[in-house]
C-alpha cells in the first residue's frame, strides 16, 4: 500500500511576522522557513503506518519554487522514500493545489492522501476537502486518531475532532484524511536518516506535465495588521464604569 | 582536616578560658566553631558591645572563633543559630557586631529617600528576596529598599555608610553561590525598579540601559532592531544586567561573544561611600587611564554598586543550525570539540556538553521535554552555529556531521528541522538546574579544567561518592567549563565532607578555577586560594578596603577575609 503526504513549506512557527510596507503580503525575504507543523504531524503519521506494517511506501509531495527541496529533504530525513517536487514560480492557492494532488493521486495511484489540516500562513483549511472532492474520495478531515486494521483491509477508522466533541469515521480505501494537533508527536529527523536523504531521489516535475493549468482564482488585494490594542482606562468609580459601558462601549 | 583543627579547637578553648575567666558570667557559654582551616597564631582580640543581650565576642585569630551569650536558654539557642550562617556547607560565621542595627529613624530617612514605594518590610516579599534561586542560603533582612534613580541609590548608600549598616546590592537573585541574599540582618538593596533602557545605537549596537533591566527584555528590544545581547543564559527571564556585569556571568555564547570584560563599554557605579562614579563610556576604543571598571565587573557587588550599563551587542544573524550529538565515549567528544572548530569556524556559537545522567535528569523533572535520540548514550553535544547566510552554514554544518560521523565522533545526533525542535534541544540544556533543584538537595560546582580533565573529576568524584548521592556534569565544554553538580535528597555534612575539599584540590592540582563563572559568593571565598596566590588575594584585599573601608558593602562574600570577619584582622 501507497501512502502519498502533501507538505508545505511556511514561515517557521516562531518567528515574529512583519507586514511588508507596501502591504501585498507578508515578508519572507531572509525569513526563516520550513515544514507546515500539520504537515509534520500527518508525515508522522504516514511512517508509523508503514512502520506498523500497513504500507510499504511513504511518498511525499511538495510544490512551489526551488527552495521547496529543503523541506522535502527534511521529509525525507524523517523517513519517507521518496519526493516529487512540483516546480513553479506561481502562487498556489487551495484550489490549484487540489488540482495538482488530484493529477498527482491519478498517476501515482496512493491509497492514502494525508495532508495537514491547515496551512499556518494561509489557515485556509480547504486544500484537504477539495482534493476529496475533486477525487470524489471519501474524506476523514480534523484527525487525531488513525487506525489500521490488519483484518479489515481496504478502510481506515478516523477519529475526527469536532466542535461537539468526537466522531469517528470509517472510511473506504483510498481516503484523504487531513491531520489535527493531538494525533501525534513528529520525530526528531536523525542523523543517518539526514545522511541517507541526501542520497534519496526528488523527481522534479511541472504542472504543464500534469495536465493542469494555474489560474489565481484568488487575489490578495490588501494585508495588514490587527490594530493595536488600545490602552485601557482606568475608571474612578462604578457609576462612571457603568457610563462608560452604556454610552462609550454600548455593551448594556 | 576536622581532627587536626578540633584539637587546635581544645587547646585554645582552655587557653581562652584561663585567659578570659574573669570575663565570663556564671550562665554564660564558650562556644567554638572551627572557621578557616588556617595555622594557629596566637594573639587575641577582644571587643564587646555594650547593649543588653547582645553577644560579648572574643575572637582569637588561629582560625577558630569563640563567641558566647547570654543566658543560656531557648531563646539563646534560637539566637545562636541565627548568629550562625544558617546555609549548608558554609563556614560558620557570626554576624559582625561592628554594622549597626536597623533602627526607626533610619527607616524614616528611607523613606524620606525613596518614598513609601521603595520601602518594603511585608514579610512575605522579604522572604522571597532573602532566599536565594537554589532554596539554599536564607538571610535575615528586615529591609528591602528599591531605589528608581542613581541619586537615590548615592543617598541610601552615604547614610548606609555614615550609620555602618550592611547593605546586600540585589538583582535579578538568581546567583547560584549565595552572593544575591544577605546573611544576617543586612539591608536589601534591589535594583529591581531601575529598568529603563536609555539610548540605543543602530549603527554600533551600543546599548545603554539602567542595572535592573532584566536580559530577557533587553535581548527582545535589540532583537527588534537587529542585534542580539552578548551573553545568554538559563536565568535570562529573571536576571538583571547590573547583576550579570557584577558576576561577571559567562552563559552559554561566551565561546562566540567573548566574556563581559570585552563587551561592557562603561559602567556607572555607586561607592560604598555615596559617591557616584560615571564611567558610562560609550566607546569601543578608550585608553585614558586605568580601565576602572573592570574591576567592577565581576566584583560581585563588594566594591560598588552598578547603576548603569553600556554594553556591545553583536548583529542578530538569520541562521542558526542546533545539532543535537551523542558519543559513546569523552575522547569523541574532545574531538568532536576540534572537528567543529576546524569545519565550523567563524559560525559556531555554543557547543555545550551533557552527560547521561544529566539528560536523565532534565527529562523526569522537566514537564514537555522528551529524549531527541530513540537510543541512550553515554555523552551528549549540542552544538550550534550562527551565520548570515543559510546555504553557506548548512553546507559547513553538513561537513562537520559527514566528518564527525566518518570518524566514528558521534554515534547518532539529530539536526533541528525548524526553530520549535531548536527550542527543545536548548529547553533540555538550559532546564538541568531547575531539574535538579527540583529533584532535592544539590551541590554545585562550577570548575574550568583542562578540556582533557573536563570528564575525569566527575568519574573520580563518582568513584569518591559511591551510591550516596548522583552526580552529574553538563556544561561549556568549549570554554573548558565543568558544572559538576551532586544531587542528593538532602542537604547532609557528611555527604559535603567527602566531597570537599577534594572537589577543589582536584582543581587545583590542574591549576583550574573553582568558579569558572558563578563567582564565589558566600559560598566559595574560603576556596579562593586554591585558584588564586596569597599576593593576588591580598591585592584584593587592598583594593576591597580602598573602596569600602567599613566593608559594608556585601559582606561576608568573596574574599576569604570578609567571610571571616568584615574588619580583616586587627590585632591587639
Amino acid at each position: 500500500m501507497k501512502i502519498m503526504v502533501a507538505v508545505k513549506r511556511v514561515i517557521d512557527y516562531a518567528v515574529k511576522i512583519r507586514v511588508k510596507p507596501d502591504k501585498s503580503g507578508v515578508e519572507t525575504a531572509n525569513v526563516k522557513m520550513s515544514m507546515n507543523p500539520f504537515c509534520e504531524i500527518a508525515l508522522e503519521e504516514a511512517l508509523r503506518l508503514r512502520e506498523a506494517g500497513h504500507a510499504s511506501e511513504v511518498l511525499v509531495v511538495s510544490m512551489g519554487g526551488a527552495q521547496c527541496s529543503d523541506t522535502l529533504r527534511t521529509a525525507l530525513a524523517m523517513g519517507a522514500d521518496r519526493a516529487i517536487h512540483v516546480s513553479t514560480s506561481h502562487s498556489l492557492f487551495p484550489l490549484t493545489v487540489a488540482k495538482l494532488l488530484q493529477a498527482l493521486a491519478t498517476s501515482e495511484k496512493p491509497n492514502i492522501l494525508l495532508l495537514g489540516k491547515q496551512a499556518i500562513d494561509d489557515d485556509a483549511n480547504q486544500t484537504g476537502q477539495m482534493v476529496a472532492g475533486l477525487l470524489q474520495w471519501p474524506q476523514g478531515t480534523f484527525a487525531s486518531k488513525v487506525q489500521m486494521d490488519k483484518e479489515a483491509v481496504g478502510s481506515v477508522t478516523v477519529e475526527r475532532e469536532v466542535d461537539g466533541g468526537l466522531e469517528t469515521v470509517k472510511l473506504q480505501l483510498p481516503a484523504v484524511i487531513t491531520t489535527d494537533l493531538r494525533l501525534n508527536q513528529p520525530r526528531y529527523a536523525s542523523l543517518p536518516n539526514i545522511m541517507k536523504a541526501k542520497k534519496k531521489t526528488i523527481t522534479q516535475i511541472t504542472p504543464e506535465q500534469l495536465g493542469v493549468q494555474i489560474t489565481s482564482d484568488l487575489e490578495i488585494l490588501e494585508v495588514f495588521e490587527p490594530p493595536k490594542r488600545k490602552a485601557g482606562v482606568i475608571v474612578a468609580s462604578v457609576d462612571e464604569l457603568l457610563d462608560k459601558l452604556k454610552n462609550e462601549a454600548h455593551v448594556i | 582536616m576536622w581532627r587536626r583543627s578540633k584539637h587546635a579547637c581544645l587547646r585554645a578553648t582552655q587557653f581562652a578560658k584561663l585567659l578570659f575567666s574573669p570575663h565570663l558570667a556564671d550562665s554564660s557559654y564558650l562556644h567554638i566553631s572551627t572557621g578557616l582551616h588556617l595555622p594557629v597564631l596566637l594573639s587575641a582580640d577582644v571587643q564587646s558591645t555594650c547593649n543588653a543581650g547582645e553577644s560579648t565576642g572574643i575572637r582569637i585569630v588561629c582560625g577558630v572563633y569563640m563567641n558566647w551569650k547570654r543566658p543560656l536558654n531557648q531563646q539563646f539557642w534560637k539566637h545562636w543559630q541565627r548568629g550562625l550562617a544558617t546555609s549548608p556547607g558554609a563556614t560558620k560565621v557570626f554576624r559582625d557586631p561592628r554594622f549597626a542595627k536597623l533602627e526607626e529613624s533610619d527607616m524614616q530617612h528611607f523613606q524620606e529617600i525613596v518614598g513609601d514605594k521603595g520601602v518594603i518590610v511585608d514579610s512575605s516579599e522579604l522572604e522571597v528576596a532573602n532566599t536565594d534561586w537554589m532554596n539554599k542560603y536564607h538571610g535575615q533582612s528586615q529591609l528591602l529598599l528599591r531605589p528608581q534613580t542613581t541619586q537615590q541609590v548615592a543617598e541610601i548608600l552615604k547614610f548606609c555608610n555614615s550609620r555602618c549598616l550592611a547593605v546586600v546590592p540585589q538583582g535579578g537573585n538568581t546567583g547560584l553561590v549565595g552572593g544575591s541574599v544577605p546573611v544576617f540582618d543586612e539591608i536589601i538593596l534591589n535594583l529591581g525598579a531601575m529598568k529603563s533602557i536609555l539610548s540605543f545605537d543602530e549603527v554600533s549596537g551600543i546599548l545603554v540601559c539602567e542595572a535592573g533591566c532584566i536580559l530577557e527584555n533587553l535581548d527582545t528590544f535589540v532583537g527588534t532592531k537587529g542585534f542580539t545581547m552578548p551573553l545568554d543564559l538559563g536565568a535570562k527571564g529573571s536576571c538583571q544586567i547590573g547583576g550579570n556585569v557584577s558576576t561577571n556571568a559567562g552563559g552559554l555564547r561566551l565561546l562566540r561573544y567573548g566574556s563581559l570584560h570585552g563587551n561592557v563599554l562603561g559602567l556607572e557605579v555607586v561607592l560604598a561611600n555615596g559617591t557616584v562614579v560615571d564611567m558610562l563610556g560609550t566607546l569601543r576604543k578608550d585608553n585614558t587611564g586605568y580601565d576602572l571598571k573592570q574591576l567592577f565587573i565581576g566584583g560581585e557587588g563588594t566594591l560598588g554598586v552598578v547603576t548603569k550599563v553600556s554594553i556591545l551587542t553583536p548583529p542578530k544573524l538569520a541562521s542558526t543550525n542546533v545539532a543535537f550529538l551523542a558519543c559513546e565515549d569523552y575522547e569523541s567528544c574532545q574531538n568532536a570539540l576540534k572537528e567543529a572548530k576546524k569545519q565550523l569556524g567563524e559560525i559556531l556559537s555554543a557547543f555545550e556538553f551533557i552527560d547521561r545522567p544529566a539528560l536523565d535528569m532534565a527529562l523526569c523533572h522537566l514537564e514537555g521535554t522528551r529524549d531527541p535520540l530513540p537510543s541512550k548514550h553515554n555523552f551528549y553535544l549540542l552544538v550550534e552555529t550562527t551565520g548570515s547566510n543559510e546555504a553557506h552554514d548548512k553546507e559547513k554544518l553538513d561537513a562537520f556531521l559527514e566528518a564527525g560521523m566518518e570518524l566514528g565522533y558521534f554515534v547518532d545526533g539529530t539536526v533541528a528541522q525548524d526553530s520549535t525542535q531548536a527550542g527543545s534541544f536548548w529547553e533540555i540544556r538550559e532546564g538541568i538546574s531547575e531539574a535538579l533543584v527540583k529533584a532535592g538537595a544539590v551541590y554545585k560546582y562550577d570548575l574550568s579544567v583542562p578540556i582533557k580533565s573536563f570528564y575525569r573529576i566527575v568519574e573520580d568524584l563518582r568513584a569518591q561518592l559511591g551510591n550516596a548521592a548522583v552526580v552529574v556534569a553538563y556544561g561549556h565544554l568549549g570554554d573548558g567549563n565543568v558544572h559538576l553538580n551532586v544531587s542528593a535528597p538532602k542537604y547532609d555534612e557528611q555527604l559535603l565532607a567527602k566531597i570537599e575539599p577534594f572537589v577543589y584540590e582536584w582543581t587545583a592540582a590542574c591549576k583550574g578555577s573553582v568558579s569558572a563563572e558563578h563567582g564565589l559568593g558566600f559560598m566559595k571565598p574560603h576556596a579562593l586560594h586554591y585558584s588564586k596566590s596569597e599576593e593576588a588575594i591580598h591585592l584584593m584585599e587592598g583594593f576591597k578596603k580602598l573602596l569600602d573601608p567599613k566593608g559594608i558593602l556585601n559582606p561576608y562574600k568573596v574574599l576569604p577575609a570578609c567571610a571571616a570577619t568584615s574588619t580583616c584582622f586587627v590585632s591587639v
